[in-house]
């Protein structure tokens, strides 16, 4: 395009999806580049599936566009659109054999018969399941069907790879490894993917970008470090990890810190990023895991860190780390996940928190 | 005791049946107990019987043509029903399963009225129109219960890999929907071929069928070629399910 940037894969320009008087996406412009993986992530509802089936033609638009390759697409049918798409039950059809089910795309474009045997192979290969070609879906394990399901969407050299949540019918363990499989293949076939998934640590670790959405809105859009860290919002910090909000008003700004009065009275420091004034209403949000306890008696504060006192209410004791509820003086409880490197803290013990400035992220008070 | 009450049940339903069948091989003009020798004489004189024969014809083809047809609207208006959404769809699936709570000399008469409304004279489509009518209920109870358990992601899978909507339809879908589609043309051939009260209604002299045969051979004599009859019709019956469990159970088989 004339920007001279790159034109991304996929765009959505005020896409908007009404189901009856219901409003499953709200307006929404977004970008993907082409070769990235992009995850939409949110609780149940939020419209990240329907902006998916809208990508698809599976759902249309009630207003905006969605262009692929910088043509519009919102007419084309379904069947035209080149796309691959993942489905969370697979999906493979169970009255044809593994050949079949892999080839089937490949009958609908130009493909000759010894082509089509040759890409089947090599698409098995490439997701590690050579050979299965006359078995029936159903003789496979789940992570097996879903991996044929992958196969059979990429032998056809989608534009875009549609992925619903595909991992989540599978068990804890297998659900790891077939994340580092998706990953890999992506990354392997570059193929630009829009993943969709409620799982934040798929998102996590999967994204080039991620999209958080709720309620039909997009919260925040970014790569999974921004995101984590700089939530824009409540809601994306609280989605995402265990998030500690602490109140407060800002009382000092100086280059380094922005000084903020929490509800106890005490001043936290929070880096300075910009964006506040005194005055401002604001929510301090800590991750669990980035507070560190120590016992009150061998406690010695650092220069420019955080720090209060409290007592070990509630633990719970998860084998790599410990998760601590602890109650501060005025009675406001905080969540702090620890990766034991002192020792393990029993009940009603005094403890001194310590987190440092850099961990404090703060977003206007909602 | 219960197991006393079963066998009871049990007799009671089938005694007559069995009666019917042991009776066919009476060598005597009438049907006494204990009979004297076993023999093949009403088959024979059945099969000499050639308004018999026609009316076996009739129910043959009428019975099949009701089962294409039947089978062929049920796919689609199961199909409009499962996977679109329109306004009057429930209006329009109330009307289509109606023929099975109407009674079905009410359904008789009235097709007859209407037909005279029309000015026409009663034939073989109007049987077959009938037939449908009666059977098409059952199909389609049948087809829409399989198809609300084929899950979309199937259809929509296809679609995605480039299939358009009949490709999908002929490549997925109906492949998926055979064994509802069997059992419904079964259901839809055996209905038509055992149908009598609306049928009474409908047939001319030209095309009766075999329970309309049966029906006016009783009303002159109790012959025991409708004995004969009655065995042959009980084995078909019974014998044309049966066939078809084997031969969808042996086409799954070599499928795997």
């Amino acid at each position: 395009m004339a920007t001279g940037k790159k034109q991304p894969m996929v765009q959505f320009k005020g896409i908007l999806k009404r189901f009856g008087d219901v409003i499953a996406v709200e307006k929404m412009d977004f970008d993907i580049e082409e070769g990235s993986l992009v995850t939409l992530l949110g609780p149940s509802g939020c419209g990240k599936t329907t902006l998916l089936r809208m990508v698809a033609g599976l759902e249309e638009p009630t207003e905006g566009d969605i262009f692929i390759k910088g043509v519009r697409i919102n007419d084309t049918p379904i069947h035209k659109r080149n796309l691959g798409m993942i489905f969370q039950n697979y999906a493979l059809f169970p009255h044809k054999n593994i050949f079949e089910n892999v080839a089937f795309g490949l009958k609908y474009r130009d493909v000759s018969k010894a082509d089509i045997t040759k890409k089947v192979t090599q698409a098995l290969e490439m997701v590690r399941l050579p050979g299965v070609e006359h078995r029936m879906p159903s003789q496979l394990s789940g992570g097996q069907q879903q991996r044929i399901a992958m196969a059979r969407a990429i032998v056809i050299e989608p534009d875009v790879l549609l992925m619903d949540e595909p991992l989540s019918a599978l068990d804890e363990n297998l659900r790891e490894e077939m994340r580092r499989e998706v990953d890999n293949l992506q990354r392997m076939l570059g193929v630009t993917t829009i993943f969709v998934t409620h799982d934040q640590r798929e998102a996590l670790s999967m994204s080039d970008k991620i999209l958080v959405m709720q309620a039909g809105r997009k919260q925040q859009e970014g790569d999974p470090e921004t995101v984590y860290n700089e939530p824009n919002n409540h809601f994306v910090a609280d989605f995402l990890g265990h998030s500690n909000f602490i109140r407060g008003e800002v009382v000092g700004v100086d280059d380094n810190h922005v000084n903020v009065k929490i509800e106890t009275g005490d001043v936290l420091l929070a880096k300075n990023k910009g964006g506040f004034s005194t005055g401002d209403a604001v929510e301090i949000i800590v991750r669990a895991q980035r507070f560190d306890a120590f016992p009150s008696d061998e406690f010695k504060p650092l220069e420019g860190m955080n720090h209060f006192g409290g007592r070990i209410k509630d633990r719970s004791y998860m084998g790599g780390e410990v998760s601590y509820f602890i109650e501060l003086a005025t009675g406001r409880e905080i969540h702090i996940i620890s990766m034991m490197r002192t020792r393990l803290y029993s009940n009603g013990e005094s403890v001194s928190v310590q987190v440092s400035p850099h961990h404090c992220h703060l977003i206007p008070l909602e | 005791m219960i197991q006393i009450y079963t066998v009871l049940v049990y007799v009671f339903l089938f005694a007559p049946i069995v009666v019917v069948i042991v009776l066919a091989f009476n060598p005597k003009q009438f049907g006494i107990f204990p009979m004297e020798g076993v023999s093949f004489r009403w088959f024979i004189k059945l099969a000499q019987n050639e308004s018999i024969i026609e009316a076996f014809k009739n129910s043959l083809i009428l019975g099949s043509l009701t089962a294409v047809i039947s089978t062929g609207i049920g796919i689609l208006a199961a199909m409009a029903f499962i996977r679109f959404e329109f306004p009057g769809k429930n209006t329009l699936n109330t009307v289509l399963l109606s023929p099975i709570m109407i009674p079905e000399v009410v359904l008789g008469v009235a097709l007859l009225l209407f037909l005279r409304f029309l000015q026409q004279p009663k034939s073989f489509a109007l049987l077959l129109i009938g037939h449908v009518v009666l059977t098409l209920p059952y199909v389609l109870l049948i087809v829409q219960a399989r198809l609300v358990g084929i899950k979309k992601e199937y259809e929509e899978a296809a679609k995605s890999l480039g299939a358009n909507a009949f490709q999908t339809f002929r490549e997925v879908t109906f492949p998926l929907l055979l064994p509802a589609v069997l059992a419904g043309a079964l259901f839809a051939f055996t209905i038509s071929f055992d149908d009598i009260t609306a049928t009474l209604f409908w047939a001319t002299a030209q095309n009766q069928t075999v329970p309309v045969k049966i029906f006016s051979m009783l009303r002159n004599s109790i012959s025991p070629e409708i004995n004969a009859l009655g065995a042959v019709m009980i084995v078909l019956t019974v014998a044309t399910p049966l066939l078809a469990g084997y031969l969808s159970r042996r086409f799954s088989k070599i499928k795997e």
